[in-house]
Protein backbone atom coordinates (compact mmCIF):
# COMPACT_ATOMS: atom_id res chain seq x y z
CA UNK A 1 0.00 0.00 0.00
CA UNK A 2 1.23 3.29 -0.78
CA UNK A 3 1.65 6.19 1.61
CA UNK A 4 -0.01 10.10 0.79
CA UNK A 5 3.06 11.49 0.21
CA UNK A 6 3.45 8.56 -2.72
CA UNK A 7 -0.34 9.30 -3.52
CA UNK A 8 -0.12 13.18 -3.94
CA UNK A 9 2.76 12.19 -6.47
CA UNK A 10 1.08 9.99 -8.26
CA UNK A 11 -2.24 12.42 -7.89
CA UNK A 12 0.19 15.21 -9.74
CA UNK A 13 1.47 13.56 -12.21
CA UNK A 14 -1.86 11.79 -13.33
CA UNK A 15 -3.04 15.46 -13.89
CA UNK A 16 -0.03 15.97 -16.59
CA UNK A 17 0.19 12.60 -18.49
CA UNK A 18 -1.40 8.62 -17.72
CA UNK A 19 0.13 6.84 -14.81
CA UNK A 20 0.97 2.93 -16.09
CA UNK A 21 -1.29 0.58 -15.00
CA UNK A 22 0.30 -0.34 -12.21
CA UNK A 23 0.41 3.19 -10.68
CA UNK A 24 -2.90 3.71 -11.26
CA UNK A 25 -4.40 0.57 -9.49
CA UNK A 26 -2.14 1.59 -6.68
CA UNK A 27 -3.20 4.99 -6.71
CA UNK A 28 -6.88 4.03 -6.98
CA UNK A 29 -6.77 1.84 -3.92
CA UNK A 30 -4.86 4.12 -1.78
CA UNK A 31 -7.79 6.51 -2.75
CA UNK A 32 -10.89 4.32 -1.80
CA UNK A 33 -9.34 4.57 1.56
CA UNK A 34 -8.30 7.97 1.97
CA UNK A 35 -10.38 11.25 2.43
CA UNK A 36 -7.33 13.88 2.27
CA UNK A 37 -5.70 12.43 -1.03
CA UNK A 38 -9.03 12.79 -2.27
CA UNK A 39 -9.52 16.03 -1.29
CA UNK A 40 -6.30 16.85 -3.08
CA UNK A 41 -7.08 15.33 -6.22
CA UNK A 42 -10.32 17.34 -6.36
CA UNK A 43 -8.01 20.49 -5.52
CA UNK A 44 -5.49 19.64 -8.31
CA UNK A 45 -8.65 20.22 -10.55
CA UNK A 46 -9.94 23.00 -9.27
CA UNK A 47 -6.68 24.61 -9.33
CA UNK A 48 -6.71 23.97 -13.12
CA UNK A 49 -10.10 25.32 -13.51
CA UNK A 50 -9.70 28.23 -11.40
CA UNK A 51 -6.60 29.10 -13.58
CA UNK A 52 -8.59 29.10 -16.58
CA UNK A 53 -11.13 31.29 -14.85
CA UNK A 54 -8.70 34.09 -14.04
CA UNK A 55 -7.43 34.33 -17.79
CA UNK A 56 -11.35 33.95 -19.47
CA UNK B 1 -1.62 42.16 -19.44
CA UNK B 2 -2.41 40.36 -16.07
CA UNK B 3 -1.41 37.09 -17.46
CA UNK B 4 1.37 38.51 -19.43
CA UNK B 5 3.08 39.60 -16.02
CA UNK B 6 1.93 36.52 -14.28
CA UNK B 7 3.73 33.83 -17.04
CA UNK B 8 6.63 36.11 -17.58
CA UNK B 9 7.97 37.17 -14.28
CA UNK B 10 8.43 40.67 -15.21
CA UNK B 11 6.30 43.85 -15.62
CA UNK B 12 8.78 45.25 -18.99
CA UNK B 13 9.16 41.37 -20.64
CA UNK B 14 5.37 41.67 -20.21
CA UNK B 15 5.02 45.29 -21.29
CA UNK B 16 6.92 44.11 -24.53
CA UNK B 17 4.76 40.71 -25.01
CA UNK B 18 1.50 42.70 -24.70
CA UNK B 19 3.00 45.39 -27.20
CA UNK B 20 4.60 43.47 -29.98
CA UNK B 21 0.80 41.33 -30.12
CA UNK B 22 -0.76 44.79 -30.37
CA UNK B 23 1.77 45.62 -33.43
CA UNK B 24 1.20 41.56 -34.99
CA UNK B 25 -2.36 42.31 -34.53
CA UNK B 26 -2.80 45.63 -36.46
CA UNK B 27 -0.37 43.99 -38.85
CA UNK B 28 -2.95 40.85 -39.28
CA UNK B 29 -5.96 43.06 -38.87
CA UNK B 30 -6.85 41.72 -42.30
CA UNK B 31 -6.99 38.32 -41.53
CA UNK B 32 -9.23 38.59 -38.30
CA UNK B 33 -11.57 39.70 -40.63
CA UNK B 34 -14.38 38.94 -38.16
CA UNK B 35 -13.51 35.34 -38.14
CA UNK B 36 -13.31 34.95 -34.23
CA UNK B 37 -14.40 36.61 -31.17
CA UNK B 38 -11.77 39.63 -30.94
CA UNK B 39 -10.55 39.15 -27.44
CA UNK B 40 -10.08 35.56 -28.05
CA UNK B 41 -8.00 36.39 -31.37
CA UNK B 42 -5.74 39.45 -29.27
CA UNK B 43 -5.17 36.48 -26.52
CA UNK B 44 -4.49 33.80 -28.68
CA UNK B 45 -1.59 36.42 -30.48
CA UNK B 46 -0.51 37.18 -27.33
CA UNK B 47 0.18 33.84 -26.40
CA UNK B 48 2.52 33.03 -28.98
CA UNK B 49 4.53 36.19 -28.00
CA UNK B 50 5.08 35.26 -24.42
CA UNK B 51 5.76 31.70 -25.39
CA UNK B 52 8.87 33.45 -27.84
CA UNK B 53 9.62 35.55 -25.05
CA UNK B 54 9.92 31.78 -22.55
CA UNK B 55 12.38 30.75 -25.20
CA UNK B 56 14.96 33.18 -25.62
CA UNK B 57 15.22 34.14 -22.00
CA UNK B 58 15.97 30.48 -21.71
CA UNK B 59 18.59 30.79 -24.17
CA UNK B 60 19.70 33.40 -22.29
CA UNK B 61 19.77 31.18 -18.84
CA UNK B 62 22.40 29.20 -17.91
CA UNK B 63 21.46 25.37 -17.00
CA UNK B 64 20.06 25.06 -14.13
CA UNK B 65 20.96 22.37 -11.38
CA UNK B 66 18.62 19.10 -10.08
CA UNK B 67 15.88 20.20 -7.44
CA UNK B 68 16.05 18.75 -4.58
CA UNK B 69 12.32 17.43 -2.90
CA UNK B 70 13.59 17.72 0.66
CA UNK B 71 11.04 20.57 1.01
CA UNK B 72 7.93 18.42 -0.23
CA UNK B 73 8.74 15.41 1.57
CA UNK B 74 8.77 17.96 4.62
CA UNK B 75 4.91 18.21 4.04
CA UNK B 76 4.74 14.58 5.52
CA UNK B 77 5.02 12.88 8.58
CA UNK B 78 7.63 9.84 8.87
CA UNK B 79 4.54 7.54 7.75
CA UNK B 80 4.34 9.18 5.07
CA UNK B 81 0.96 10.88 6.15
CA UNK B 82 -0.28 14.95 5.16
CA UNK B 83 0.88 17.08 8.41
CA UNK B 84 -1.77 19.42 7.01
CA UNK B 85 -4.64 17.17 5.18
CA UNK B 86 -5.98 18.51 1.89
CA UNK B 87 -9.39 20.15 2.76
CA UNK B 88 -12.86 19.77 0.79
CA UNK B 89 -13.63 23.08 -1.13
CA UNK B 90 -16.84 24.01 -1.80
CA UNK B 91 -17.44 22.36 -5.25
CA UNK B 92 -17.86 25.49 -7.38
CA UNK B 93 -14.95 27.31 -5.36
CA UNK B 94 -13.24 28.34 -8.87
CA UNK B 95 -16.72 29.87 -9.76
CA UNK B 96 -16.49 32.65 -6.79
CA UNK B 97 -14.66 35.75 -7.71
CA UNK B 98 -12.82 35.54 -3.59
CA UNK B 99 -11.36 32.18 -4.66
CA UNK B 100 -9.44 33.42 -8.05
CA UNK B 101 -8.49 36.59 -6.11
CA UNK B 102 -7.09 34.43 -4.05
CA UNK B 103 -5.44 32.19 -6.76
CA UNK B 104 -3.96 34.78 -8.55
CA UNK B 105 -2.56 36.64 -5.46
CA UNK B 106 -1.01 32.68 -4.91
CA UNK B 107 0.42 32.31 -7.92
CA UNK B 108 2.55 35.68 -7.74
CA UNK B 109 3.88 34.19 -4.79
CA UNK B 110 5.10 31.13 -6.30
CA UNK B 111 8.78 31.06 -7.38
CA UNK B 112 9.46 32.14 -10.68
CA UNK B 113 10.32 29.30 -12.52
CA UNK B 114 7.69 27.17 -10.97
CA UNK B 115 4.98 29.69 -11.35
CA UNK B 116 5.92 29.48 -15.30
CA UNK B 117 5.86 25.99 -16.01
CA UNK B 118 2.76 25.83 -13.69
CA UNK B 119 1.02 28.95 -16.13
CA UNK B 120 2.79 26.75 -19.23
CA UNK B 121 0.83 23.35 -18.16
CA UNK B 122 -2.56 25.02 -16.86
CA UNK B 123 -3.53 27.86 -19.04
CA UNK B 124 -1.44 27.85 -22.30
CA UNK B 125 -2.14 23.79 -21.94
CA UNK B 126 1.00 22.72 -23.12
CA UNK B 127 2.22 18.85 -22.98
CA UNK B 128 5.01 18.44 -20.14
CA UNK B 129 7.77 17.15 -22.91
CA UNK B 130 6.79 20.47 -24.81
CA UNK B 131 7.62 22.45 -21.81
CA UNK B 132 11.14 20.41 -21.22
CA UNK B 133 12.10 21.43 -24.53
CA UNK B 134 11.16 24.78 -24.31
CA UNK B 135 12.56 25.57 -21.45
CA UNK B 136 15.81 22.91 -21.78
CA UNK B 137 14.49 21.53 -18.50
CA UNK B 138 14.65 17.46 -17.39
CA UNK B 139 11.05 15.60 -17.47
CA UNK B 140 11.77 14.91 -13.96
CA UNK B 141 12.56 18.58 -12.94
CA UNK B 142 9.55 19.32 -15.08
CA UNK B 143 7.42 17.12 -12.81
CA UNK B 144 9.01 17.96 -9.62
CA UNK B 145 8.03 21.77 -10.42
CA UNK B 146 4.68 21.17 -11.19
CA UNK B 147 4.24 18.85 -7.90
CA UNK B 148 5.66 21.71 -6.23
CA UNK B 149 3.30 24.43 -7.52
CA UNK B 150 0.48 22.62 -6.57
CA UNK B 151 1.14 21.68 -3.42
CA UNK B 152 2.13 25.25 -2.49
CA UNK B 153 -1.25 26.70 -4.31
CA UNK B 154 -3.42 24.36 -2.40
CA UNK B 155 -1.61 25.62 1.03
CA UNK B 156 -1.73 29.18 0.26
CA UNK B 157 -5.48 28.76 -0.78
CA UNK B 158 -6.27 27.20 2.30
CA UNK B 159 -4.26 29.59 4.37
CA UNK B 160 -6.29 32.17 2.44
CA UNK B 161 -9.54 30.98 4.23
CA UNK B 162 -11.51 31.41 0.75
CA UNK B 163 -11.61 27.90 0.27
CA UNK B 164 -14.42 27.46 2.85
CA UNK B 165 -17.36 26.57 2.22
Amino acid sequence: MIDCREASRLISQNADQPLPLGRRLQLRLHLLVCDACTNFRRQVRQLRKGVRAIFR
Amino acid sequence: MRFASLELRSREAAEDAVQEALLAALAAEKSFAGRSNLRTWLTGILKHKIVDAIRRSTRERPPETELSTDDLDALFDASGHWRDPPQPWPDQAYEQKAFIEALEMCLAMLPARTGQVFLMREHLGFETDDICKELAITPTHCWVLLYRARMALRQCLEKSGFTKP
